[in-house]
């Protein structure tokens, strides 16, 4: 039986409770240092399956203003996936006219998430 | 020479989250002769450059980038047929509300205004504000400046960067030019305590291993051409550098993220007052600043932390200006009774209240000045303390806010003032 | 083959080719930096002294009274910033007024109009921030403020239009004398020239040393010179330029508006041994803050929007250097113009230029050749809006405001880009039309006036520097190091 505690900082507001995690097995057993509910969930969330938006820029051709387009992940990707989805986006390029929700890069690095426009060009 | 002046019912002076919000909450007001003048070509002001995520919980209840933002508030805007001039700087506003702008298509217009609404945003304190010693050479940006090179232009100023000041929008430029390539090695904080917010400490450095130097400060800067190397040293409680503690960084770039400050240079020209504290114009409980009919809000007013914030003041104003307009206030012979901000709250938006004027609630906006771990926020009518409530954190990074009830105020007639503070118990 | 080559294209080598180009002669500036205006022109309190400093009889006193006369007279013709708006040195007790007294009779005695001593009552009306201490003045009413850059492109221009040639990024390692002629050496290539000028700034021992016999050799001694530059919420503080009059316990530093609508605090004056530290100093940054409150009450040092350095080129006699090198024919030191060097900048020209066309025998080009005018950068801030409304009119581009703070168009960027000698980079527009000067000192409108210069000049992004080659402002393409995944992953491109 391996146990292991992990130690992170609570987002969801600022407090910014120092969490305790403690894991058996890689499950959960239990948050520490949280002042409410939030932090519980977070604190699971974030030592199992930790995610973010990427957000980032491609170059768009064709529009007579702008040179970069802003892009982001549909939804969430695991963590430690970030650098694979900046890195799939090196040598891409947008075609003006774009609109926001547009795909630009489908299933990025395997996650199985689009890269979408957020701004219309 | 001299053109006819124009006419306008409100001017709204910046076509940013600010400006879009204050016309749309005129127009949803009953106000239809609404002009909207924006600097740049296009409407949406900073927030087309802050390309990370995270604005709108409160206003759409979803997690949206800047543009995506400002792209719900420019549709609006089309759909109401909100009048708009681009590439167009207001370069004077006069104190009987005539507005001049310049733009390449018109030159010089004259637009004598019903009411103004001020919604210029605010700017980046510079490094020269700081009189770090050193030489002046290329590579040190304000952080904003570099999000517009990296995230509009597509350049990277740098490659191997320090930041000083944990505002978010280092924070956020920190991740920024991680993604694109670029080395961050720390992130330097005067202060024992970042003013940007948890949740960027959290996703934009410790994500990547970037260290935040908390009461440290950049002692000189090294290159003659190109920086070459910036010194960091730990800060005296009087954040003073302390002998022996400089550590020299090789870098070719330092970003700056050492405060904003609103941009009132206009508000300054017209006889705007105001305040020492925010540097934005003292306003009452309508928005409307020390000139009559001329409303602020947003970033010009005070620096907000969330968008949604901006965008609800915004259509307050925008709703006041247009009251304004229609005639539905007397000329200002309003009570007016001042709202007093002391022990640890610095400044608080509106400063005054006209009982006759204000909604049946009234939101009062204010930031503390230091951070306060388990104080309670109290509102005082005259002696009388009517709000009591407990705050386990509050920082000077992050807004807070009370609620005036107008109900509440009635049955306090004669007070001299209101009082906001924070208590220990 | 040159008649003459000019060595340092600072305010001093440019007035003198400006000068020289009344003649009928060829003419080249040679210059280390990327621009003229790189060195001491740049970095100094920008005040036209009115001549009551330098010792009587000495070429300073002559040039500096001879200059402040020209200075006015030229920023006619040559369209640029001076305001007369006199200099005040303050006796801070009653012990010390002997000393305004001996400045003034030291004035009178180099030429300088219309000196008084007044009386506290008299300052406190013309300067109500002045200290409480403040016993009275010396009123200068010929001293002014200068744009020190507009000054020296204005002279550098003027010299161009009227067939003067420029070498940049051209510093000199060498000079010989080849027979009847000098040979220089400017970067890469060697001109030829009968005769030389030597107005390298500080670096005029390097070059004078080089032609000069063994027991002539000259040291020019680097003095550097802190300074806060505040904003021009603060510059109406004090409305002339305000002196100490130096006392027992030191030197004060001076506080005056700029021509710009800033107040300038500074300078310091520390020895040092490196010619290019310009870098601003913790102590002597503090000096000029400790010593800014000496004579002016409340200077709103929070309004500081820069700091910055400059090296003055120092020698010990403390007298201008001018006139042939001995053993050396045709070579002309124009060396140790410190200050008031500036200021006697137009009377140097003259100077300099009558000495070298008497030894190269030069004849006068016929009436009406050289054109002494030159054509002005249109200052918005000090236009009525129907008079930038007629512009606009002209040019749409003076609509479009590309520098907030300092209320500077695309227009006059364009326009400044075109003219010879061109600028290429972000300092040198700055020198041009005051962008990048103001309170956000460049935060909104450095993307800007980069994709100007790429647009009208074909720079590439990573082309655009702050100051030339090394300065660069960006230094490559979003992820241009970031690897692209080996196999492209599934949607990607193939």
């Amino acid at each position: 039986m391996a146990t292991e505690t992990r130690e992170l900082t609570c987002i969801n507001c600022p407090l910014g409770c120092q969490l305790t995690v403690t894991l058996v097995d890689g499950e959960v057993t239990s948050v520490a240092g949280n002042t409410c509910k939030r932090g519980d969930t977070y604190g699971r969330k974030e030592v199992t399956n930790p995610t973010r938006i990427v957000t980032t820029t491609v170059p768009v051709e064709g529009s007579a203003t702008e040179r970069m387009v802003s892009v982001k992940t549909a939804s969430d990707v695991p963590k430690g996936k970030m650098f694979e989805v900046v890195a799939a986006l090196k040598g891409v390029t947008a075609q003006a006219p774009v609109a926001i929700g547009d795909v630009i890069l489908a299933n990025v690095a395997g996650t199985g998430v689009d890269i979408i426009a957020t701004r219309n060009v | 020479m001299s053109k006819e002046l124009e006419r306008h019912a409100i001017v709204v002076v910046g076509g940013g989250p600010a400006g879009l919000a204050a016309a749309i909450g005129a127009y949803e007001a009953g106000e239809r002769d609404i002009l909207v003048l924006e600097r740049d070509t296009q409407l949406g002001g900073i927030l087309n450059q802050c390309i990370h995520n995270g604005f709108g919980l409160h206003t759409f209840k979803e997690e949206l980038t800047g543009p995506e933002y400002a792209a719900r508030y420019i549709a609006r805007a089309d759909e109401l047929g909100v009048e708009r001039r681009l590439g167009t700087m207001v370069m004077d506003i006069s104190d009987d509300r005539v507005v001049t702008a310049v733009s390449s298509e018109a030159g010089i217009t004259r637009i004598q205004a019903g009411a103004v609404i001020l919604a210029m945003g605010c700017r980046e304190r510079p490094r020269g504000a700081l009189a770090t010693p050193g030489y002046r050479p290329a590579g040190i940006y304000s952080a904003g400046t570099a999000q517009r090179l990296v995230n509009i232009e597509g350049q990277l100023p740098g490659r191997n960067v320090v930041i000083l000041g944990s505002g978010d929008i280092g924070l956020i430029m920190a991740r920024r030019m991680t993604f694109e390539g670029a080395h961050v090695q720390c992130v330097a904080e005067i202060m024992p305590y970042s003013g940007g917010l948890k949740r960027n400490i959290v996703q934009c450095l410790d994500d990547f291993g970037i260290p935040l130097l908390l009461s440290h400060t950049v002692t000189r800067i090294e290159g003659r051409q190109r920086v070459e190397a910036v010194w960091i040293a730990e800060v005296d409680e009087r954040m003073r550098p302390i002998a022996g503690t400089e550590v020299r960084y090789p870098c070719d770039t330092l970003l700056l993220s050492v405060g904003l400050l609103p941009e009132n240079e206009l508000s300054r020209e017209a006889g705007v007052e105001l305040s020492p504290v925010t540097r934005g114009p003292v306003v009452n409980e309508s928005l409307e600043t020390s000139i009559p009919g001329v409303f602020a809000c947003g970033n010009v007013l005070h620096v907000h932390d969330l968008v949604d914030y901006v965008s609800e003041e915004a259509a307050t104003a925008g709703a006041s200006a247009a009251r304004f307009v229609q005639g539905a206030v007397d000329a200002d012979d309003a009570q007016r009774i001042p709202i007093v901000a002391t022990d640890g709250v610095r400044y608080t938006v509106p400063s005054t209240v006209s009982v006759e004027r204000m909604p049946e609630a009234l939101t009062v906006r204010f930031r503390v000045g230091n951070v306060y771990r388990d104080h309670y926020v109290s509102v005082y009518l005259g002696d009388d303390r009517i709000q009591h409530r407990k705050k386990r954190v509050m920082a000077p990074g992050e807004m807070e806010q009370v609620t005036l009830k107008r109900a509440e105020l009635l049955a306090h007639p004669d007070i001299a003032s209101i009082t906001v503070k924070l208590e220990e118990e | 083959m040159f008649d003459v080559i000019v060595i340092g294209a600072g305010v001093s080598g440019c007035s003198i080719a400006r000068e020289l180009a009344r003649y009928d002669a060829s003419v080249c500036v040679v210059e280390r930096e990327e621009d003229v205006c790189c060195g001491t022109s740049k970095a100094n309190s920008a005040i036209v002294h009115a001549g009551f400093d330098a010792q009587p009889e000495s070429l300073m006193a002559m040039l500096n009274v001879e200059g402040n006369r020209l200075m006015y007279e030229w920023a006619q013709e040559l369209n640029f910033a001076v305001i007369n708006n006199g200099s005040l040195v303050v006796c801070m007790s009653e012990a010390d007024v002997d000393g305004l007294e001996m400045l003034r009779r030291r004035g009178e005695a180099n030429g300088v109009p219309d000196l008084r001593i007044i009386d506290r009552a008299e300052l406190v009306a013309m300067e109500p921030n002045i200290a409480d201490e403040a016993v009275g003045a010396l009123w200068a009413p010929t001293g002014g403020i200068v744009d020190p850059f507009g000054l020296t492109v204005a002279l550098a221009e003027n010299a161009a239009a009227n067939g003067v040639e420029f070498r940049f990024n051209a510093p000199v390692s060498k000079v010989t004398r080849e027979g009847d002629t000098w040979a220089v050496t400017a970067g890469e290539e060697t001109l030829y020239a009968k005769a030389v000028v030597n107005a390298a700034g500080v670096y005029a021992d390097f070059i004078h040393n080089q032609v000069a016999a063994p027991d002539d050799q000259l040291t020019i001694i680097p003095r550097k010179g802190e300074y806060y530059l505040l904003d021009t919420t603060a510059g109406n503080h004090v409305n002339h330029t305000i002196f100490m009059l130096p006392t027992p316990m030191g030197k004060g530093v001076l506080v005056s508006p700029t021509v710009h609508g800033n107040l300038i605090v500074g300078p310091t004056a520390t020895d040092i041994e490196d010619k290019e530290a310009v870098d601003t100093t913790p102590e002597g940054l503090h000096d000029v803050a400790t010593k800014s409150s000496l004579t002016v009450k409340n200077v709103p040092l929070r309004e500081v929007i820069t700091t910055f350095a400059g090296l003055r080129a120092h020698q010990a006699k403390h007298d201008f250097v001018i006139g042939e090198v001995e053993g050396a024919p045709c070579f002309f030191d124009c060396a140790a113009i410190e200050s008031p060097g500036l200021t006697s900048a137009p009377a140097i020209g003259v100077m300099v230029s009558g000495i070298v066309a008497e030894e190269l025998d030069l004849a006068k080009k016929p009436e009406g050749v050289f054109d002494p005018t030159r054509r002005g950068v249109p200052n918005l801030m000090e236009l009525s809006f129907d008079e930038w409304d007629e512009l606009c009119q002209k040019d749409p581009a003076y609509g479009h405001i590309i520098c907030r703070c300092c209320r500077v168009s695309e227009a006059q960027i364009v326009d400044v880009i075109h003219r010879v000698p061109t600028p290429r980079s972000l300092d040198a527009i700055k020198r041009r039309t005051g962008a990048t000067m103001g309170r956000c000192q460049g935060g909104f409108c450095t993307p800007k006036i980069m994709e100007i210069l790429e647009r009208e000049l074909g720079m590439r992004p990573d082309e655009v520097t702050k100051r030339g080659p090394g300065s660069e402002l960006v230094v490559g393409i979003n992820k241009d190091q970031i690897e692209a995944p080996v196999s492209a992953s599934e949607g990607g491109e193939a």
